[in-house]
């Protein structure tokens, strides 16, 4: 074994062990700077053992990128981490992508099929995470409709798109024909508009889903750019980041009783993007009911035990500050609070985390779904804040539904529950609420979060 | 050269590994796990520095030093934003 070889195998290992830290919130910070020593190590360990230390122009790559780097990471607001984590990812795609370009255009005609096999599959597949990710962010950040884009003859297109890669693959492998420049930039054009058209018919309560998938693809471009090259470093990380995204995607799926399949997949038909006919029957015939009218102040005052519910709706209203005043006040006020956060709540895997965290909010008060769905049985006040699908009881009867099935958290076991939703319309899934027609234990606070839980600390307030 | 079996014997044991330890993090973490593991693989500008520094045509210089800054961006962004994002979890006591 070289020099190179065995400090390759110090930095994975160094990875493995920065990664294993980050399973605990008092370890996590040290694990990430290791995982960021290790990098900084691959990029010493390239430019010494490459001999790039005399090349100026390569230097002024790295040192723009970091500073693009930074100001994007110092700027980025909590709320925006999702399209930022995936504006990111799609850059990594993109290296990739240009890697494998450089390596095809470096090929000779002694160059192995395996080592051409796998310059173009790197092609293919950062192509796809670039434009698929690009799209992503698009949608994350509301700047392309967030709701499913289907195209005429989405599907048809897709998998013409499948065989003219199938087909360039195999001819790029061959390294015959001597077209392979214009083969691999076809190669390109193709695999970008896969990544498109993958994206684009996705809706917004699948993003956890496909954010999780885009972080694997990268990693997966990053190891297939390294069998392309043989680096053992590269391979083994990419490997690692793959594998990741493979584990989150699966836990979203299972989180939402969705299959990959069907989301990778564009619907057949477009409905009415997030509410089915059923439910848009419903929420006419209720849209004029005004809420109950039961005195929240004297359940926000009787409570001793509190668990917080938030979604996606807290992030839309950026409610998080609110939220945690609130916390903070009922905790004075000597009430037991907690929040129960279900896996696929907001934009990306863990999202209400971070925003709670912003607001102040310790780690050690953030329950799971398992850990949560034991405290409801001994809770007196269940307050969910922008929350819907995820609280949906319709999920353990309703079947046929899109969310039958799906593991839930079971506000309805606590006994009083006040929802702060911006409307009485059934969540992303379409499917009807029965908890909005519990009088009596269940009081709806309908408008924007920030407003509404406002109301509600300050009713808290006039009380000592 | 390294023998391809021994490349995808790597790939195969980093991707089993990998697995055991992620699947280890707890759902509070998955944010900073995701864009942790994220910024690890803009590790692709080792790839992006020895083929930059081997290519001879000016254009293949050019998308070469494109892909440093991306990968740059992608891994200074990255790890960043975790430590942003990590640091903001703390316990009870020190609130």
């Amino acid at each position: 074994m070289d020099g190179y070889t065995i400090i390759s195998i110090a930095i994975i290992l160094m990875v493995l062990e920065g990664i294993r830290l980050m399973n605990s919130p008092r370890t996590a910070v040290i694990g990430n700077t290791l995982i960021a020593a290790g990098i900084l190590g691959v990029i010493v360990l390239t430019i010494i053992g490459g001999g790039i230390i005399g090349k100026t122009d390569l230097w002024v790559g790295l040192a723009v990128g970091t500073a693009f780097g930074v100001v994007l990471a110092m700027k980025v607001t909590m709320t925006q981490m999702p399209q930022l984590v995936a504006l990111l990812n799609g850059l990594g795609g993109g290296a990739s992508m240009l890697i494998a370009l450089m390596v095809i255009g470096a090929q000779t005609s002694k160059t192995s099929v395996m080592s051409c096999f796998t310059a173009a599959l790197a092609l293919s597949v950062g192509s796809i995470t670039l434009s698929g990710s690009l799209i992503a962010a698009g949608k994350l950040d509301r700047r392309i409709r967030q709701t499913p884009v289907i195209l005429n003859g989405h599907t048809v297109i897709t998998q013409i798109l499948l065989a003219g890669t199938a087909l360039l693959l195999l001819l790029l492998s061959g390294n015959i024909t001597g077209q392979t420049i214009m083969l691999s930039v076809l190669l390109m054009a193709i695999s970008l508009m896969l990544g498109v058209l993958g994206t684009l018919h996705i809706g917004g309560a699948d993003m956890p889903i496909t954010i999780s998938l885009l972080n694997s693809l990268s990693g997966l471009a990053a190891a297939i750019v390294g069998l392309a090259i043989a680096d053992l470093l590269l391979i083994a990380v990419g490997a690692i980041v793959g594998a990741g995204g493979i584990i989150l995607t699966i836990i979203m799926c299972r989180a939402m009783n969705r299959r990959l399949w069907d989301i990778m997949n564009p619907p057949k038909s477009v409905g009415k993007p997030g509410l089915s006919p059923t439910a848009t029957a419903y929420v006419d015939a209720q849209k004029d009911q005004q809420p109950p009218a039961v005195a929240s102040d004297e359940w926000l005052r009787s409570a001793k035990t509190v668990v917080i519910v938030p979604g996606y709706g807290m992030a839309l209203a950026q409610a998080q500050q609110q939220v945690g005043q609130l916390c903070e006040i009922l905790e004075e006020k000597g009430k037991n609070v907690v929040f129960a956060i279900h896996p696929v709540a907001g934009r990306m895997p863990g999202h209400m985390n971070i925003l709670l965290a912003e607001a102040g909010i310790p780690y050690d008060k953030l329950c799971d779904l398992e850990q949560s769905n034991t405290l409801f049985q001994q809770t007196d006040l269940v307050i969910v804040i922008g929350a819907n699908d995820v609280i949906n009881s319709a999920a353990r009867t309703a079947e046929g539904t899109p969310i039958y099935g799906m593991p839930i958290l079971n506000v309805d076991e606590a006994e009083r529950v006040i929802i702060c939703n911006k409307d009485r319309r059934p969540g992303y899934a379409g499917v009807a609420n029965p908890l909005y027609d519990k009088d009596g234990s269940v009081l709806l606070l309908l408008g924007n979060a920030t407003e509404t839980v406002k109301h509600l600390t300050d009713e808290l307030k006039k009380f000592c | 050269m390294i023998p391809i079996w021994i490349l995808l014997v790597v790939f195969a044991a980093a991707t089993a590994v990998g697995y055991k330890i992620i699947g280890d993090v707890p759902s509070l973490l998955h944010t900073p796990l995701m864009s942790g593991l994220n910024a690890l693989s803009g590790v692709t500008i080792s790839g992006a520095l020895v083929s930059t520094a081997l290519a001879v045509h000016t254009g293949n210089r050019i998308l070469g030093i494109v892909a440093i800054v991306l990968a740059m961006i992608n891994v200074v962004g990255g790890f960043l934003v975790t430590h942003r994002m990590l640091r903001m979890f703390r316990k009870k006591e020190i609130r």
